[in-house]
């Protein structure tokens, strides 16, 4: 129950029920009322049957590329702690 | 754990240990989810930290705290032929009944006399179960900020049917965050990954007091192996610099204010109150009460049943358990002389072995941070 899983809208019903599809395949009805404009196609989270929150596509991107240059950036360690050091300084 | 993201765990490794060099004294840094418990047990992050970086599980677990009175109500109205529809998580939960004892303990004890106990994936599989199949019914609304949405939803937009009715045992996770860092005061915690799911609906700046009242390094994390090890690297990274503060590292799913819609169904539905946690008592403002207008859908008001006052609550855990103290990260579950002996995932005999957020279910089933160790120097192999 306590467990957020991602997962694609299918089809959005009148009622406030979303249908989306899990990575494995398994589709479920879950209550979207907590998200306002839900279409499918959209990302989401599903916690308990209940869509808690709608993925950023944007920062998903962002994330896949942070991951894929961290591993570069991150071969000059010294360089890229001094680099995260200001920046948490600065923010 | 992915091609990528191992490779980055294992970078991030090497960062992680080269900052901690220089830090004083232990750095304890707190989860309080149990699926970053999971996370961190799963894919052995314990075993890549450096030796003064502890990594604790705090209370991430809501079927954990979950009062045993509760379960004892739903029980009584399981037996006195109500429908009774509970979570997976909470079908095995004990109530107030010792080990042992000839009365049904759990759930699935009453199911086994005979009781109509149904387990549901989601409330909204409980109402369409119920709409085929129409029983006077009760569901047991467990759960933090992340899943009382689910039940703020259903009785705000009047999806229960006539004669369902639910037992409100919601829980908020700032107040006992606050009573956690209270009870590590001899040993502070220096650093807190802080939940991801329930930050997408109470936002990343609910965790904002963190660093500025406790001067606590705060990062909100996602679950991949990857995303836990930057949530520690930053926290150390903050400590290093003397400079807490509360960084949003799972920004592809939480916003800084969070899911205003769900909060303002959770505020229409219901109050916040004084609490009670199963081991621990009471914890001031940390938990959800219907309002008197959604009476109508409170199970302990339509049934009569009694609240348990402050003053009435007693110790609800059975005896030399000790949930009370993993619950709070005090005590690992190792420590516990029940682990794998008497309390088991298949037999939980506390709390934390039930619910596959628990930290025991996790530790039990992934054999979670130094189990190996301790088996490796009983055996004199170190």
């Amino acid at each position: 129950m306590c467990l957020g899983v991602p997962g694609k809208v299918i089809e959005v019903r009148g009622d406030g029920v979303a249908v989306v599809e899990f990575s494995n395949g398994v589709r479920i009805e879950t209550d979207a009322n907590t998200i306002e404009g839900i279409r499918p196609g959209d990302l989401v989270v599903v916690h308990a049957g209940i869509i808690i929150a709608k993925l950023r596509e944007e920062e998903i991107e962002e994330w896949a590329s942070t991951i894929k240059g961290f591993i570069e950036e991150l071969e000059a360690k010294e360089t890229e702690l001094l680099r995260m050091l200001e920046e948490i300084e600065g923010g | 754990m992915a091609g990528n993201d191992r490779a980055l765990v294992m970078k991030l490794r090497d960062l992680i240990n080269k900052t901690a060099e220089g830090l004083e004294g232990t750095v304890k840094i707190m989860d309080f989810c149990g699926t970053h418990e999971h996370s961190i047990v799963y894919n052995g992050i314990r075993s890549l930290m450096p030796g003064n970086v502890e990594l604790v599980a705090g209370p991430g677990c809501p079927v954990c705290i979950t009062p045993a009175h509760y379960v004892d109500a739903m029980i009584k109205l399981a037996l006195d032929g109500v429908r009774a529809y509970t979570y997976g998580d909470t079908y095995l939960l004990p109530g107030s009944e010792p080990p042992g004892s000839s009365k049904p303990r759990t759930l699935a004890d009453a199911k086994a006399l005979g009781a109509d106990v149904v387990v549901v994936y989601s409330l909204l599989e409980a109402i369409k179960h119920y709409k085929r199949d129409p029983k006077e019914s009760v569901f047991l609304a467990v759960g933090f900020e992340t899943t009382a949405p689910s039940t703020a939803s259903a009785v705000v937009n009047k999806l229960l049917p006539e004669g369902f009715t639910l037992i409100n045992v919601h829980r908020l996770t700032p107040p006992i965050m606050r009573y956690t860092f209270e009870k590590h005061r001899n040993a502070p915690i220096r650093g807190v990954i802080a939940p991801g799911h329930v930050s997408t609906i109470v936002g990343a700046r609910a965790w904002e007091f963190i660093p500025r009242e406790y001067g606590i390094p705060t990062v909100v994390a996602g679950f991949e192996a990857s995303d836990v090890m930057q949530a520690i690297l930053y926290i150390l990274l903050m400590l290093k610099a003397g400079k807490p503060k509360l960084v949003n590292q799972y920004r592809r799913a939480v916003t800084w204010e969070g899911n205003v819609r769900a909060q303002k169904l959770l505020d229409e539905c219901c109050e916040v109150v004084d609490a009670s946690w199963r081991g621990l008592g009471f914890v001031p403002n940390s938990g959800l009460a219907f309002r008197e207008r959604y009476r109508w859908a409170d199970a302990i008001y339509q049934y009569g049943l009694k609240e348990v006052s402050e003053r009435e609550w007693k110790y609800d855990l059975p005896p030399g358990c000790r949930c009370a103290e993993v619950t709070l990260g005090l005590a690992k579950p190792t420590d516990c002389p029940l682990f794998l002996k008497v309390c088991k995932p298949g037999v939980p005999y506390g709390p934390c072995m039930v619910s596959s957020e628990g930290a025991c279910h996790i530790w039990a089933r992934f054999g979670g941070g130094g189990l190996v160790e301790e088996v490796v120097a009983s055996l004199g192999l170190e």
